[in-house]
């Protein structure tokens, strides 16, 4: 029986390539370079499957593409689908849903104490060389346990950020859901809240959204004038769900104490960015879902997902908007 | 009846300085001028009790306090303290335990999760303007979640910690501990194993003993050598708790992954120091404590600690070898 012609388009361990080779016909792209979006164009030509970390799935791939019938992509989000033409062209999505959230979670409790307590900051202020005398009472941070976290987007990586702060930290949690999660009310004592009035109380705020239409600019200026003086903001879902010209102006007056930012609305960053200069921000480079493990994890489940399709033809990881269309 | 009188070395919050000033008459340091020992020393002899952070309680100090009654330390640590001087001269010292467990216990955690996920790296990164395409894998770190903690000293701190790292994250406790610590191993699951067997199944390896002659450089090459190549030691306790330049030596040989640090042999930090440029230690300032709120809070019980011995009543914040 012919192998189905394959596409990898991100280098993953040996293993899972070795697992993609043998049930496939497998391209691979030279992976000492960077690879462009043109350079998979020029290989998309003949294969059915392809896995793709970030890659632009639009007409213009897909017109080249006529084999295609999968795209898997390695990661959860998948906002580089172009879902109506896919569906169109009845080409199917997957992406790995569930693996990375408590990596996740974990990163978003590292943005939270680094950002309170001036982590990021007070490393460099040693490193350089600034650190001369005992007295450290201008170095002071702000307390992480028994403070309030406020965390807007309830979902699973929502409920594991939720469980470290209530059950580890001791912090009174409350939350902004589209629907309310009883479940979590009761086992970790999350309070749900009006999105103001949760902007109001909270000294951390956690945006954990999906990035749609409703969600994009969830955070503007009049929410920024919301905020306590002293509350810190929290980003490790998508850039734009907060409108960052509003953000950086919020800290700039000083309406707000800080931000820790691990995704932009554009990325890599601007070099320009006014945020790459204020001590008080932490930009970490989008690698909340960064850890060795995890991104075996993923890898694994895009290749699987993508030979289950092809080979197996089941369908496993389909995208929410396709569910049902295979 | 004459009040008696206090030095107030180093500053408080108002509240603080009130309460103090209500019971006791005050004097403070102009603390816009730099710290001069002998400009101080014409007050010390002066008063019946000083409250402060980190003066040296020697026998020159107490040989020129003749009214000194009771030294009271704003910090848990009280290595500023000469005991057998104090003790020669019947002086009685107080610390601050309690007050700050769950901010160090935080600042312990930050650093773990630092370490691990090498945010502030990442961070260094992205403000030097480094961030490229597809650079996601420079910063691949490690999971906390589920990985496994190593306490070596379970008191009220490592407890704090292993709260956090437990039912926060699923974390694996491991201790080591003189004695066996019933509250860590019921709520936490903490397992109690010899020192070395926690050394070598650690991901990281914190220490939170006090500094005595018994822990100084209980981390030393040995100790490093039997640690995983993927684990991170974490030390927000006292710095001579470690060797520093066996830790030193570990990083360079890649013996172990990382460290993060809040303490040092010599605070500040000497600008030679090696530890300053490895992307993979994190160096804080001293800092395991400082958040307002726990520093006023920590004033507090120093001032009623003070007040307490100076009108003859008992504390529970004067230190063990004192009491």
């Amino acid at each position: 029986m012919n192998k189905p012609k394959a596409l990898l388009a991100y280098p993953v361990v040996k293993e899972i390539q070795d697992y993609l080779e043998e049930k496939t016909d497998l391209i691979t792209l030279d992976f000492t370079k960077q690879n462009t979006y043109e350079e998979i164009l020029k290989v998309i030509k003949d294969v059915e499957g392809a896995v793709f970390l970030g890659t632009r799935v639009d007409e213009e791939l897909l017109s080249k593409g006529k084999n295609l019938k999968v795209i898997s992509n390695i990661t959860v989000g998948y906002n580089n689908f172009d879902i109506d033409a896919m569906k169109e062209k009845g080409v199917a999505g997957t992406h790995s849903p569930g693996i990375l959230d408590n990596t996740v979670a974990d990163f978003v409790m590292g943005l939270l104490i680094a950002t309170g307590r001036r982590l990021t900051e007070l490393n460099s202020f040693v490193k350089i060389g600034n650190w001369t005398k005992i007295d450290n009472s201008n170095l002071f941070g702000k307390d992480i346990s028994g403070s309030t976290v406020g965390i807007i987007g309830m979902g699973r990586i929502g409920e594991m950020v939720a469980k470290r702060c209530a059950l580890g930290f001791d912090m009174k949690v409350l939350y902004y859901n589209r629907s309310r999660k009883p479940e979590a009310e009761e086992t970790l004592g999350v309070k749900y809240m009006d999105k103001d009035e949760l902007l109001r109380t909270s000294d951390y705020v956690v945006l954990l959204t999906p990035l749609t239409a409703d969600t994009h600019h969830i955070l503007s200026d009049r929410e920024f004038s919301l905020m306590k003086k002293d509350s810190i903001v929290i980003n490790a879902s998508r850039g734009p769900v907060i409108d960052e010209k509003a953000l950086i102006r919020a800290l700039q007056e000083g309406r707000i104490a800080g931000a820790g930012l691990d995704v932009y609305e554009k990325e890599p960053m601007d070099l320009d960015n006014p945020l790459l200069k204020m001590d008080n921000v932490i930009t970490s480079p989008h690698i909340s879902a960064g850890t060795q493990k995890t991104m075996n994890d993923l890898a694994w489940n895009a290749a699987k997902s993508m030979v289950s399709f092809l080979v197996d033809k089941t369908p496993i990881n389909i995208i929410p908007e396709m569910k049902g269309d295979f | 009846m004459t009040k008696p009188k206090v030095f107030i070395a180093n500053p408080v919050a108002d509240y603080v300085e009130e309460y103090l000033r209500e019971n006791t008459e005050v004097i403070m340091w102009d603390f816009s001028r730099p710290k001069k020992f002998d400009a101080m020393l014409d007050i010390i002899k002066e008063v019946d009790g000083i409250i402060q952070v980190g003066m040296i309680v020697d026998e020159n100090l107490l040989s020129k306090a003749p009214r000194l009654k009771v030294v009271s330390n704003i910090s848990v640590g009280y290595n500023n303290f000469n005991v057998e001087a104090m003790k020669k001269h019947k002086i009685i010292g107080t610390n601050t335990p309690g007050v700050l467990d769950e901010t160090v216990a935080d600042t312990i955690m930050g650093l773990i999760i630092n370490t691990g996920r090498k945010l502030c790296e990442a961070d260094r990164y992205t403000k030097n303007g480094n961030w490229g395409k597809g650079d996601m894998g420079r910063f691949l770190g490690k999971d906390i979640h589920n990985s496994t903690l190593g306490i070596i000293g379970m008191g009220r701190i490592g407890e704090c910690v292993a709260k956090r790292a437990s039912l926060g994250f699923d974390m694996e406790i491991l201790y080591y501990n003189r004695r066996r610590n019933d509250l860590a191993e019921e709520k936490y699951e903490a397992k109690y194993l010899p020192m070395d067997e926690v050394l070598q199944k650690s991901d990281f390896v914190m220490v939170m003993t006090p500094l005595n002659d018994e822990t100084y450089h209980l981390i030393s090459q040995r100790e490093f050598s039997l640690m995983r190549k993927d684990a991170f030691i974490i030390n927000a306790s006292r710095g001579p708790v470690v060797d520093e330049l066996a830790l030193i030596k570990a990083l360079e040989s890649g013996q172990i992954a990382g460290a993060g640090l809040d303490v040092f042999e010599v605070e500040p930090i000497e600008k030679d120091n090696p530890l300053l440029k490895m992307d993979n230690v994190v160096t804080l300032p001293h800092i395991g404590s400082a958040t307002q709120k726990t520093r006023d809070e920590m004033a507090m019980f120093a001032a009623k600690a003070l007040v307490d011995i100076l009108y003859g009543r008992d504390s529970n914040a004067i230190i063990p070898e004192l009491k």
